[in-house]
């Protein structure tokens, strides 16, 4: 494993972006921050810019004006970066599939190491899936 | 001087939603703001008029993701105003409950929130660890912490389980001490009083001029509020009363929030104390053509829905107005004027959503509608198969 692997494995630095998503994952991984699950404990912080982040977390069904500015996000996250879906809209577009403005799912846009289903996912799967993810990544 | 932009979003990391504004600065002084949304429109209202009158509850649930209640209320009640009907007492208990464990959880979240962009974090975390008791009172109750889906037109979906009731309610009396030592904190907290204070003034002509809904105008002193002025639900039954202060800062908002907790507090306990025996949904056979408005108090205002139905299983037209909708415009009497450093808790003080305000219409700079609905189905129809032809997806 490279060096620079290695140090992002020990304290992701995870930067949190909507691409049109209801709110509501976004809210459970703030939660993850605050005391009753307190990812702090794993080395888990929220970065305040995106030139710091390890790991991208992506909510929502990627709309058209969004799924731009995800690109260009992307391509200033420092890598190697992790990128994660978060809920069911990342994943299969759950209930806007037939949406006009929801054309395509966030894998032809960008690179996706992880989804973690649910709508929302409990904070609990949101943890579960970031520590799986890195345990992975971890083992090669 | 000279003026100088300063671009907020779309993705800030204060933010966990996106949208853009835009700040004209002269030195400190901000001279004038934009707004510009659209980075989470996913076309509800479309989605919603092509699914059944029962599915599209869950529809109108994904709204917004805070909001998960008020609009399936307002929706199920646009439905339910198309034709003459009663839903059950006991649907109309539980809808109020949930309702106001929403406003609870709502708040806190706000609170929170306003904390952590004033750089607060104590505020944040202890709000949000009050927040985490609230969601299990609603896990118990619904079997999901945010979703709900206990709406369905005519009634409730779920039952409330007598053996919960004794749960939920030592819950939420367990949370009421640190609630209220939280409210004094806050309340005679010197830094807040420092930085909240005489900022972001909206005066009660402005709040009037601007139509602003919810705590926003009654943090100025309109006294407006739908669970008062067109009760629904059981909001007629239970006693408790509109929190209206005068000053129209973000420190009344704030407080206009935090005493509005305890009055939800009361009216879910009187709702658990008379809830009746009976029926929770009244069977809707079908529904048929006419048209129905619903509207509800949110967390954040007034929240307005509208459905036409002709007859068939599907809604022919479904409008949704969130209340961000109105209390927007609001920035531009709030934020002139005001400094750089106060423009985040600024624009959170009126607690908005821009996933709920997400609608759209296409005009141009004359102001004369480009396209109406018809046409805007007919693009995105032509641009999305042109898409997944590009994608090979035929």
């Amino acid at each position: 494993m490279s060096l620079k692997l290695k140090a992002l494995l020990k304290s992701p630095w995870v930067f949190h972006l909507s691409t049109g998503s209801c709110n509501n994952c976004d809210i459970e991984t703030l939660d993850c921050l605050t005391p009753r699950f307190d990812v702090e404990r794993f080395g888990i912080l929220l970065a305040g810019s995106i030139k710091h982040a390890d790991v991208l977390l992506v909510s929502g069904s990627c709309n058209r004006m969004s799924a731009e500015k995800l690109k260009t996000l992307y391509e200033q996250v420092p890598k190697p970066c992790l990128v994660v879906g978060i809920g069911t809209c990342t994943g299969s577009r759950g209930i806007f599939i037939d949406s006009y403005n929801c054309p395509v799912p966030l894998d032809k846009i960008i690179p996706v190491d992880a989804y973690i289903p649910g709508c929302p996912p409990k904070p609990e799967a949101i943890i579960a899936g970031v520590v799986k993810l890195i345990e992975k990544v971890g083992k090669g | 001087m000279g003026r100088s932009v300063i671009p907020i979003g779309p993705y800030h990391p204060l933010q966990e939603e996106p949208e853009l504004f835009t700040l004209t600065v002269e030195g400190e002084r901000i001279v004038e703001v934009d707004v510009r949304i659209g980075y989470n429109h996913r076309g509800i209202e479309k989605l919603s008029e092509s699914k059944s009158f029962d599915n599209s509850t869950f529809v109108v649930e994904r709204i917004c993701g805070i909001c998960s209640t008020s609009h399936p209320f307002a929706y199920v009640r646009a439905v339910e105003d198309i034709f003459p009907m009663e839903v059950p007492d006991r649907a109309k208990y539980i809808r109020t409950i949930i309702a106001e464990g929403e406003r609870i959880h709502s708040h806190l979240l706000w609170l929170g929130l306003a904390g952590h962009f004033l750089g607060y974090n104590t505020v944040y975390m202890w709000a949000w660890k009050l927040r985490e008791e609230i969601l299990d009172v609603m896990e118990i109750l619904s079997g999901n912490r945010n979703n709900y889906a206990m709406f369905t037109p005519g009634g409730v979906r779920r039952d409330i389980r007598p053996q919960d009731i004794p749960v939920v309610l030592a819950k939420i009396d367990s949370i009421v001490p640190t609630l209220e030592m939280l409210r004094d904190a806050i309340l005679d907290d010197p830094v807040l009083h420092a930085r909240l204070k005489g900022v972001g003034v909206l005066t009660k002509e402005k709040a009037i001029e601007f139509s602003a809904l919810g705590p926003t105008s009654r943090a100025s002193g309109v006294a407006r509020d739908v669970r008062k002025d067109s009760p629904y639900g059981v909001y007629d039954r239970v006693d408790w009363k509109m929190i209206v202060t005068s000053n129209g800062d973000v420190f009344d908002k704030a407080v206009v929030r935090i005493l509005e907790m305890f009055e939800s507090i009361g009216i879910v306990r009187q709702c658990f104390e008379a809830l009746p025996e009976g029926p929770i949904n009244a069977g809707i056979e079908s529904i048929p053509p006419g048209e129905g408005i619903g509207h509800i108090e949110a967390p954040r205002g007034e929240t307005f829905h509208y459905v036409r139905s002709d007859g068939t299983n599907r809604a022919i037209r479904h409008k949704v107005r969130a209340p961000t909708f109105m209390n927007l415009p609001t920035y531009k009497a709030t934020i002139v004027g005001e400094t750089i450093s106060d423009a985040t808790i600024i624009l959170a003080s009126i607690d908005p959503c821009y996933c709920c305000t997400e609608r759209m219409a296409v005009r141009n700079h004359r102001g004369r509608l480009l396209y109406d609905g018809e046409a805007l189905v007919e693009l995105s129809r032509a641009k999305t198969e042109n898409l997944k032809r590009r994608m090979g997806r035929t």
